[in-house]
Formats: structure tokens, C-alpha cells, sequence
């Protein structure tokens, strides 16, 4: 279990003060100045050897994306976008960073902004986010009042900060839909290449970071790329906030170290599976988007990237999901199906049509009212979605139908034996003769 | 260059073309909706998908992924990419199911059936039968204009509509609404679009979401007999194929020709041919007792031989119209020459234009591609939203790529693009020919300067001073160089720059057009409904031409005629580009082609003309002006011309410049006949308010 010392994030339950007093007492924002002297060189070195991965759900490596960007500007302005477009269902971790703890953000986005050359870092903030969004702008308003952001500032290096607030649609949380959005166009995503490190915000060189990854780089520089690399499993470093929620007893979101079990992340942080774990179902361990994982094969896996992909899932955003044998696992991935037809923006064909047909399925395969053969019509429908689309939101709705029937197909089967078998009874001729 | 393998094959490509275009130069075909060679790449329809070797284990967008994003095997082999694998067919079987889903099984009742994207496609990559059997999808249908039918159904939302409009056109009044399969394309507010182009979404649409309104339920595409020809409703020539069934004319359609139309065609170009078919002359007419009363040819001619006979050479004259060619003009000219006048003119408008000055003083000498290498244009006395829609999607083009600044003296409004207003007419003009104003400063520091003289500059007193002017502001300004001559006269008549070449204008002593209707004994009107007839006192007037209007009421004789999709012609376009127009249908009734008439009378006026064919008639006229038998090509002007022209620059009295073009939809007597046409201009006038009923 993480030590309470070794903890990054050391307001993430609001109890203590937020302010920018309060967070400099816990050791924010000491030695900025100096961290921001040791050079662009090395603080992208710090990052790349903490090992540290993208905590939007990609997990791609940080220290190489902010690499990517280009050492001299050629004219363009650089710019650092955060995105706190937080939408994942069961995925609540950014936001108890910006109502709690918004100061890790804010001093992350000076490092991130200093290393890339950026003298503007945009935080996008989920339209949702009410309360987090003002509590954000309350905390970078006490820095501009501070001296610590804006021209000529205490730390010598000029950086503005803007928290734009979205409007509410998931999509815009991919990196180059939310792009789009902030630039007051429709949110879709652009075809890559061109990256944003190249072609970005304005068609200007920009990174893109997901609100935790930012927030966590000025402890790594401060307390060493070794310590933060001491946690976890090689690849897998560092420290991360999980979201546990569903059937367990005492759902919440929690700093652990990766690569801990799943069992000792319930057993320690939330008080065991609700009935206990002969009652779990599944566990969807990474946000709404990935695929999920039958009880039985869940209890001992190690949580992070590389773990969770040899159960054919993945880490996501490391909201688990919990559901106990009460649940009915088809319509809890129908609903999943729901939410992606009703998010897809409907650019590209697979996803605008994909989505819709494998909801409507789904619909019936709740019911029962289905073929057995449809079940591999879905999937392979899921299979014509995934891969094809411009961005991962295909992937995103075909890998949680994908799971349901690698792991649930007899659930299924039953379901659509029962439904046929009560066919006459309930009056089932007179709905196919509507 | 770019090297890279297509299915094996390997092929050097520029670094600049996309995968898609790569695999074509491979000889690969590969299917697609969304991507268009005149749009920005959208990817969104997810038809082309390839398989490119050492890439993600996903098929990528061909039309969006450059040569230049794929990389080779660690060794230096080559790039690869495949269209013929697995996977690929597996993709496109894949997009194809999704896209028909929702598509309706319109196709038996569908206007596009024929010449369907998504049809011909769909049998090419497709699986015959459909796994889908939830609810298909109902879309609303769109009001979007009187000239584009909607059936949203069908959309299968590859954007290449709102791509055009906001693109090329340059309008942002059709989007995407909504999000995921709730997308629909529309104008929101559901009014009629304002641009002069948005026919060619017609064309655009890959399914049978936007179909030409007029031709809706008249014809199928395999029945139609097709004829490639030339449009005359502006002066640019644009290439157009005309589709007829029998004798009609169903619908005309754009071609490609990159130096003229791309492949655009205004929407008075697309939807005149209902004009085509009303108010035609079938039959001459003679008139007795001050009315119009049908005759024969013979009885026509005989009347027109007594007021000839009655009268001497000097008081006998001729007026081309906008739509004349050049065949016919040729043998008006040499008729009215053999009887002794020299009272030509083809300046309906009075436009100052004189052969005599040089070719370069009246045509478009930068041509119409030019514009794409011009770096500043200065529009003088043009309105080209109005006067060549398409020239204006031109300069819009070339505006659109930046460091392009434009200024326009005259009439201003909407041109689809952002520019300086620099004043109203000659003041302005005077003041830049003296060197003053910073909008002369960009024009210098230039390299290549272009300007636009309109004909709104050139009618009215002040006329052949403002081109004298306009012509020394260029020379001033650099627009000559070598290689490069930016002065360019936009015309908006297809028969002018013809007409001028032939030297249709007032001869040693002869009268010009207005002089002519003022006082000639005999006035032949060849097609000219455009003169102002209300000081008219020309006693005896002989119509030549296709249809009921201006001329034929003013007339005393009408000769009926063909139209010209009636005819094979000539014409020449506004830069000087020589081009033949073919015969698409056969004029109706008793009509007959123009030179043919000519020819006729001039057997009954005892002045025989040499010729009894048009392949003879076009012998003697090439042997008399050569420059004609250069199909597709422009003779250049000389420069020198428009030097010489500098130094006539005088005072110039003050006023302002008219726009040439009042109405865009009714600027000749085949628009003016058109219902189509009608209601477009309607809606224009009323500022489109109307449409939102």
C-alpha cells in the first residue's frame, strides 16, 4: 500500500485547505523557480525516466509526446493544452484534482508549458464541471495575484493560463475534437497525420496532456524521476488515482501505487465486494471503454497497462467498475452501447452507423428477442466498427460488446432460450404482427 | 518524388500527392464518397481504406495519408501498400454494409440511379444481401432553393456539399446539424442558398441526396443522348455537355476543362434549358396592320427584299447580339457589307471597345487560369459574383491560398471574398492613375498585378477614357511584364470578344448600335435583345433569332432561328479562346440555323454569299481570319496594344460605374424565357425572404 508520504496528490478528498497557502505548506510550488533552471533538457529527461504514461487512458509515454515537440519554434507560437474533458463514464479522478488539489495542475501546467516552449496552456474543462471549473479559476487567479503566472512573473518565465469550459460532449475529449472545439469549431476529430505536435491548436505546435499527467510532474522533478519510478512494475511506474465504483462496499477514488492487485486495491480501499467475492460478476477495469473481465479472472491481476492487456482489457483511465451477480452484465453494456451511439459526432461512417445498429442489437439482446447467429453478426459488426473509424471512439464502443460475448455468450444464449421459450405465452406473435 | 510499392508495383509519385491518388497512378482503382480533387479532405467516409505494410495493424485513409507518412522497411525497402489484400476488402465490405443500412432501396424511383456513386460502388465492393434488420433511419427533407431537390434519407453525410459551398462558393449556409446518426445536412433555417454555383451539388453528391429539382422525374441518365458543347450564358465558355431525349433538351451538365470552368458551371448555365422550350420563334412573321402575323419564308423574305430595294446602303445596318457566333456574324458582315454599309456594331451596351486599338485592349489577357498566378487584383467597374460566377470561384481560390490582396472601384456588395472598397468610379480611378492611394502601392510592389475591367466601366460617356486610363494604371503599375499581362477586360456577352475579332463594329462612316435604332431605314437584329428600343426609330427592322422577346417585339420581320444548342458555332471566350459548340438538338418548327438564313435572304437580295455549306462558310472565314480555325486556343494580344492605349489616357468626367449585370438570372432572352430562371430571380429580389414560406 502506497505510504501516505509518498503521496502526490495530498488534498484529493477536499479536508484540508485548497488554497494557495494551504498547498504551499504541503509542499507545492517549492523550488519552481529552480526546477525551471535546471533547463527544457532536463526536465523531459526527469520525465521520460520516472517511466511515466499518459493517465487519459492511452497511456502513452509522457516524456516522449512533450519530446515530440519542436526544439526551436519556427515563428508558431507553442501551446500546452490540458484536457480536463473528464467524460468516461465511472472515471472521476481529474475532477477531484481541480475542486481539491487544483494547485498540482496549475504549477504542472508552468513546467509543461516551460519544457515545450509553450507560453500559453489552455485547460479545457468538461462542460459538467461546474464547481471544478470555478474552483480552478479561483486558484489561478490567487497565482496571477501571487506573481507566479502571467508576464514577468516571480518565476521568470511568462505563461498565461485559460480554462476554457466545453459544453458537455464526450467527444470532445479526444485530443484533436477538443482541438477543434477550442478553436469554436464543431467537435471532430481531425484525421492524423498531421499530430498537434506538429499541426496542433491554430495550426500551431501543441501537446496535449490529460489533466493527471500534468499534475503530477512537479513532484516527480521535485522528488526525483527514481522515487517515481519506484513504484509499480518496469513500464508500469509511478503512482495513480483509481476511481472504484459500483458493487463494492465503500466506493471512492484513491492514490495507489501501479501494478497492485485487484484484490488488494478492494480489499484495502473499499471495504471488500459488496456479498463478498463470490458474489463479483465482472469488473470493467478501466473506464467505460474497455472490455471486461469475468470475476473469477480479475481478483489477482495487477493493475496496470501491462497487466490488464494480458486479460485482453486494459488500464484506461483506471475507473473500476464493479458489478456484483445482481447485475444484469447485457443491459449494463447496452447502456454503455447507449451512451456511445448518443456521443458518436458522426463523422465517419463506421461509428455514426456502427453505433446505432450495435445499440439496437444490443436492445433486443437485453430482451432475448434475437437469433443465437446474431450474437456473431454483432461481433463481427464490432469488428467492422473497430479499427476503421478516425478516432478510438469506435474502438471505444465495439471493445465493451467484444467482452460481453467473449466472457458472457451462455448469458446471452439463455437469454434469448428464455425469451423464445415464453414466446407464445406472452404474446410475442402479436408484436411481430404489429 | 516520392518512391513507393502499389500492390507490388512499384511507382514514383510527387511528394505531395496522398496514397489515394498514388494507388490511381498505380493503376489501382480505389473507391470513395467524401474525397473530391477540388475539396479539402475530409476522411470521413472511410471508403478508401488501404493496407499499408509496417503500419498500425488497422487500414489507414488513403485519401488523407500522404506518401510521405509511410515509411519503408528498416533495410531501405520500399513503403507498401496494398488495395487488393484481405483486409482491404474486408474494410470496404465493412463501410459499404454501414453506409447502406440506412440508405433507402430508392434506387428503381431515384434520380441518380445511373450514375450513382454509391450504387456502382456497392456492386463493385458490396455484399449482396443486408444483415440489418432493426428500423432504418428517417430524415426530414430540406427546403435548400428552387434548384436543388433534397432527399435526406439518402445522405450518407460525406460533407462534400458543405465542403463546395463554404469552399469554393464561398457561402456558409449549408452544415451538419446534429451529431452521430442524428447528423443532417442542412441550411438550418431552411432558406434557399444565395449562391450563383450551388447546381454543382448536384453533381457533387455521390447518392441522390441532392438531385436537380427541374430535371426531377423527366428523364433516366442511359436514355439521354449525350453532346459536349459550350455555354454561352456568360462570356467565359465554360465547358457544358447537353443531354437531350428526341428533339429536348433534358438538362445540361458541367465538363471538366481546367483553364475555364474546372469543372463548375453556374447555375444559369445548369438550369436554363426550360428557356430552351418557351417562347420560341418556330415560324416567321411578318407584320400588317401593325400586328406580328405568322408567314412563310417566302413572304418574309419578300418583304425584306422591298424595304432593301427601298432604300440606299448607308441607311441599311446590323446589330449582333450576346449569343450570336461567330459563323453567323461572319455572314451578317459580309451581307450588309455587299450592300454598300459599313453600320455594324455588336456593343449592344455601347461598351467603348474598339478592334482598331489591338486584341490585348479587349481581352481577358491574364487568362482565366492567370488569375491563379496573379498576387493583387484591382477590380474595376466588375461585379464577377454576377458578370462570370465561375471566374469569381476562381479568384476565390486564389484568394483563399493568402497574400492576395484585391480592391474594387465600382459597385461593391457581396463578392464571396474579403476585399477593399476603393470607391465608386472615375474619381477613384483618376486619383490611382495619378498615383495616389495605398491600394496602388500593393498593385506595384506585386509581381505579378491583375487588373479586371469590367464592362459596367466601359459603357456610358465616359467609356473608352476609363479603358485609355485603367490601361495606363496598368502599365503604371507593372501588370506588363515579361510573361505576364494582368490587363484584362472581363466581358459578359459570349459573342463579344467573337464579334470584335471579326470586326463587327461601325466601319469608315458607319453608325453605331444606338445611332442605328435611332435612324436606319432597314435594322437587321441578329439575336440583340439587350439594345434600349425605347428611342427606336429605325423604320423597317428585320429580327434574326430564337426567341419572343425585345427584338422580336420591336421588330417588323422575324426570321426564326436556332438557339445554341441548336447550332454548331464558334465562340470566343473572354480571354480569346476560340471554342466550337455542337449541336445537341434540332431547332423547333420552321426554324433554321442562323447562317443558313442569312445565306437564304442573301440569294433573295440578289447578293449571293459564296458559301452552301458550313464547313464552306467556315473555309472562306478562316481564310479571311485565321486565328478562328485554332480550336481551344487563345491567339494572344500584344502588349504593345495596351502601351499604346496608355498614352491616349485622358480627363475623365465624374461618375460612377453601373454594374453590367442588373439581374444574374435574366441577362438574355433563353434566361428571360426560363421559369426556372424566373423564380431565382424572384428570390433574389425579394432577398430570399420567400423562400422561408
Amino acid at each position: 500500500m502506497l505510504k501516505d508520504q509518498d503521496r502526490i496528490f495530498t488534498n484529493i478528498y477536499g479536508l484540508k485547505d485548497k488554497s494557495l497557502k494551504g498547498a504551499m505548506a504541503r509542499g507545492h510550488w517549492d523550488g519552481t523557480k529552480q526546477l525551471l533552471e535546471m533547463g527544457r533538457d532536463w526536465i523531459i529527461n526527469e520525465v521520460k525516466n520516472s517511466g511515466l504514461r499518459g493517465r487519459g487512458g492511452a497511456g502513452f509515454p509522457t516524456g516522449l509526446k512533450w519530446s515530440f515537440m519542436p526544439k526551436e519554434s519556427d515563428g508558431r507560437p507553442h501551446y500546452l493544452v490540458v484536457n480536463a474533458d473528464e467524460s468516461e463514464p465511472g472515471t472521476c479522478k481529474d475532477r477531484e484534482i481541480m475542486r481539491h488539489d487544483p494547485h498540482t495542475l496549475i504549477e504542472g501546467c508552468v513546467i509543461a508549458s516551460f519544457a515545450m516552449g509553450a507560453h500559453h496552456a489552455y485547460i479545457y474543462v468538461r462542460g459538467e464541471f461546474m464547481r471544478e471549473r470555478e474552483a480552478l479559476q479561483a486558484a489561478i487567479d490567487e497565482c496571477y495575484e501571487a506573481g507566479l503566472l502571467g508576464k514577468n512573473n516571480k518565476l521568470g518565465y511568462d505563461i498565461d493560463i485559460v480554462v476554457h469550459h466545453g459544453a458537455g460532449a464526450y467527444i470532445c475529449g479526444e485530443e484533436t475534437a477538443l482541438l477543434e472545439s477550442l478553436e469554436g469549431k464543431k467537435g471532430q476529430p481531425r484525421l492524423k497525420p498531421p499530430f498537434p505536435a506538429n499541426m496542433g491548436l491554430y495550426g500551431c505546435p501543441t501537446t496535449v496532456n490529460n489533466v493527471e499527467s500534468i499534475a503530477v510532474t512537479p513532484t516527480i522533478l521535485r522528488r526525483g524521476a527514481g522515487w517515481y519510478a519506484s513504484f509499480g512494475r518496469a513500464n508500469n511506474t509511478g503512482t495513480k488515482l483509481f476511481s472504484i465504483s459500483g458493487h463494492v462496499n465503500r466506493p471512492c477514488t484513491v492514490e495507489e501505487s501501479m501494478s497492485i492487485t485487484f484484490e488488494e486495491l478492494i480489499e484495502k480501499h473499499c471495504g471488500g465486494i459488496r456479498g463478498g467475492w463470490d458474489n463479483l460478476l465482472a469488473v470493467i477495469p478501466g473506464g467505460s471503454s474497455v472490455p471486461c473481465v469475468p470475476g473469477e479472472q480479475i481478483r489477482n491481476a495487477i493493475m496496470d497497462y501491462d497487466g490488464l492487456r494480458e486479460l485482453g482489457s486494459g488500464l484506461g483511465t483506471a475507473a473500476v467498475i464493479v458489478m456484483d451477480k445482481s447485475t444484469d452484465i447485457v443491459k449494463a453494456i447496452w447502456r454503455l452501447s447507449a451512451f456511445y451511439k448518443h456521443e458518436s459526432c458522426g463523422q465517419c461512417t463506421p461509428c455514426r452507423e456502427g453505433t446505432g445498429w450495435m445499440m439496437r442489437v444490443m436492445d433486443r439482446m437485453v430482451k432475448g428477442n434475437a437469433q443465437k447467429r446474431e450474437i456473431d453478426m454483432l461481433f463481427q459488426v464490432t469488428k467492422q466498427v473497430e479499427g476503421h473509424t478516425i478516432c478510438a471512439l469506435g474502438d471505444a464502443a465495439a471493445w465493451p460488446i467484444q467482452g460481453l460475448i467473449k466472457h458472457f455468450r451462455p448469458v446471452m444464449e439463455a437469454r434469448i432460450d428464455e425469451y423464445t421459450r415464453n414466446a407464445v405465452a406472452h404474446g410475442v406473435v402479436m408484436e411481430a404482427a404489429e | 518524388m516520392a518512391k513507393l510499392k502499389v500492390d507490388g508495383k512499384e511507382i514514383e509519385v510527387p511528394d505531395h500527392f496522398t496514397l489515394l491518388q498514388a494507388c490511381e497512378e498505380a493503376g489501382a482503382e480505389v473507391p470513395r464518397f467524401c474525397f473530391h480533387e477540388r475539396l479539402s479532405v475530409a476522411g470521413n467516409c472511410r471508403m478508401c481504406l488501404v493496407e499499408v505494410k509496417g503500419g498500425p495493424p488497422k487500414p489507414a485513409a488513403s485519401c488523407a495519408m500522404g506518401v510521405r507518412d509511410i515509411r519503408g522497411g528498416p533495410n531501405g525497402e520500399l513503403p507498401e501498400v496494398y488495395t487488393n489484400t484481405p483486409m482491404v476488402k474486408k474494410a470496404r465490405e465493412g463501410v459499404m454494409e454501414f453506409l447502406l443500412i440506412n440508405h433507402p432501396l430508392d434506387c428503381p424511383i431515384c434520380d441518380q440511379g445511373g450514375e450513382c456513386d454509391l450504387q456502382d460502388q456497392a456492386m463493385a465492393f458490396g455484399i449482396d444481401s443486408s444483415r440489418y434488420t432493426e428500423d432504418k433511419r428517417a430524415v426530414e427533407d430540406k427546403y435548400i432553393g428552387p434548384l436543388v431537390k433534397t432527399e435526406m434519407n439518402r445522405c450518407i453525410h460525406c460533407t462534400r456539399c458543405v465542403r463546395f459551398t463554404t469552399e469554393v462558393a464561398g457561402i456558409a449556409e449549408l452544415g451538419l446539424i446534429g451529431r452521430g446518426e442524428d447528423a443532417e445536412i442542412t441550411t438550418y433555417l431552411e432558406q434557399a442558398m444565395t449562391s450563383e454555383l450551388q447546381g454543382n451539388v448536384v453533381d457533387l453528391c455521390p447518392v441522390g441526396a441532392l438531385t436537380s429539382k427541374p430535371f426531377a422525374f423527366t428523364a433516366r441518365p442511359w436514355e439521354l443522348g449525350k453532346t459536349e458543347s459550350i455555354d454561352v450564358m456568360d462570356a467565359l465558355g465554360s465547358a457544358i455537355r447537353v443531354d437531350t431525349r428526341g428533339r429536348e433538351v433534358m438538362r445540361i451538365m458541367p465538363r471538366v476543362n481546367e483553364q475555364i470552368n474546372e469543372e463548375w458551371i453556374s447555375d444559369k448555365s445548369r438550369f436554363i434549358w426550360d428557356g430552351l422550350k418557351t417562347q420560341r420563334l418556330d415560324r416567321p412573321y411578318v407584320r400588317r396592320d401593325g400586328r406580328l402575323q405568322p408567314a412563310s419564308w417566302a413572304d418574309a423574305f419578300g418583304a425584306i427584299k422591298a424595304a432593301v430595294s427601298a432604300t440606299t446602303g448607308d441607311k441599311i445596318g446590323a446589330i449582333a447580339g450576346d449569343l450570336a457566333s461567330v459563323e453567323e456574324m461572319y455572314a451578317l458582315r459580309e451581307l450588309i457589307r455587299s450592300l454598300g454599309s459599313e453600320n455594324l456594331d455588336c456593343r449592344q451596351d455601347g461598351a467603348a471597345l474598339y478592334p482598331v486599338l489591338g486584341r490585348s485592349t479587349y481581352l481577358f489577357n491574364a487568362t482565366i487560369e492567370g488569375i491563379e498566378q496573379a498576387d493583387a487584383l484591382l477590380i474595376v467597374g466588375a461585379n464577377p459574383r454576377f458578370e462570370a460566377a465561375v471566374l469569381n470561384a476562381r479568384i476565390r481560390k486564389r484568394w483563399r491560398r493568402g497574400g492576395f490582396p484585391i480592391g474594387v472601384i465600382g459597385e461593391g456588395g457581396e463578392l464571396r471574398y474579403d476585399y477593399d472598397y476603393l470607391g465608386a468610379g472615375t474619381d477613384t480611378l483618376s486619383d490611382f492613375v495619378a498615383g495616389n492611394g495605398s491600394f496602388v502601392e500593393k498593385l506595384k510592389a506585386a509581381s505579378r498585378p491583375l487588373i479586371i475591367v469590367g464592362q459596367g466601366a466601359l459603357t456610358g460617356v465616359n467609356g473608352a477614357e476609363v479603358l485609355a486610363n485603367a490601361a495606363k494604371l496598368a502599365v503604371d503599375v507593372g501588370t506588363i511584364t515579361e510573361g505576364w499581362n494582368g490587363f484584362s477586360v472581363l466581358h459578359t456577352a459570349a459573342s463579344r470578344v467573337g464579334a470584335l475579332d471579326l470586326g463587327f463594329v461601325p466601319g469608315e462612316g458607319g453608325k453605331n448600335a444606338a445611332a442605328m435604332v435611332a435612324s436606319m431605314d432597314v435594322l437587321f437584329l441578329l439575336g440583340a435583345d439587350e439594345v434600349d428600343f425605347s428611342a427606336k426609330g429605325a423604320k423597317f427592322t428585320v429580327y434574326i433569332g430564337s426567341h419572343g422577346d425585345n427584338g422580336a417585339m420591336n421588330a417588323d420581320v422575324i426570321l426564326p432561328a436556332a438557339a445554341y444548342t441548336e447550332k454548331s458555332g464558334t465562340w470566343v471566350n473572354t480571354e480569346g479562346r476560340v471554342q466550337m459548340g455542337n449541336r445537341a438538338n434540332f431547332p423547333p418548327g420552321d426554324a433554321r440555323e442562323d447562317w443558313a438564313i442569312i445565306r437564304a435572304l442573301s440569294d433573295t437580295l440578289g447578293k449571293r454569299l459564296p458559301f452552301d455549306s458550313l464547313p464552306a462558310l467556315r473555309k472562306a472565314l478562316y481564310a479571311a481570319h485565321p486565328h478562328f480555325a485554332e480550336i481551344d486556343e487563345i491567339a494572344a494580344g500584344n502588349p504593345e496594344d495596351v502601351i499604346a492605349l496608355s498614352k491616349k489616357a485622358g480627363k475623365m468626367s465624374s461618375s460612377g460605374f453601373t454594374p453590367a449585370v442588373k439581374d444574374f438570372y435574366l441577362t438574355n432572352p433563353i434566361a428571360r424565357a426560363s421559369k426556372v430562371m424566373a423564380e431565382c430571380s424572384a428570390l433574389a429580389r425579394n432577398n430570399f425572404k420567400a423562400a422561408a414560406e
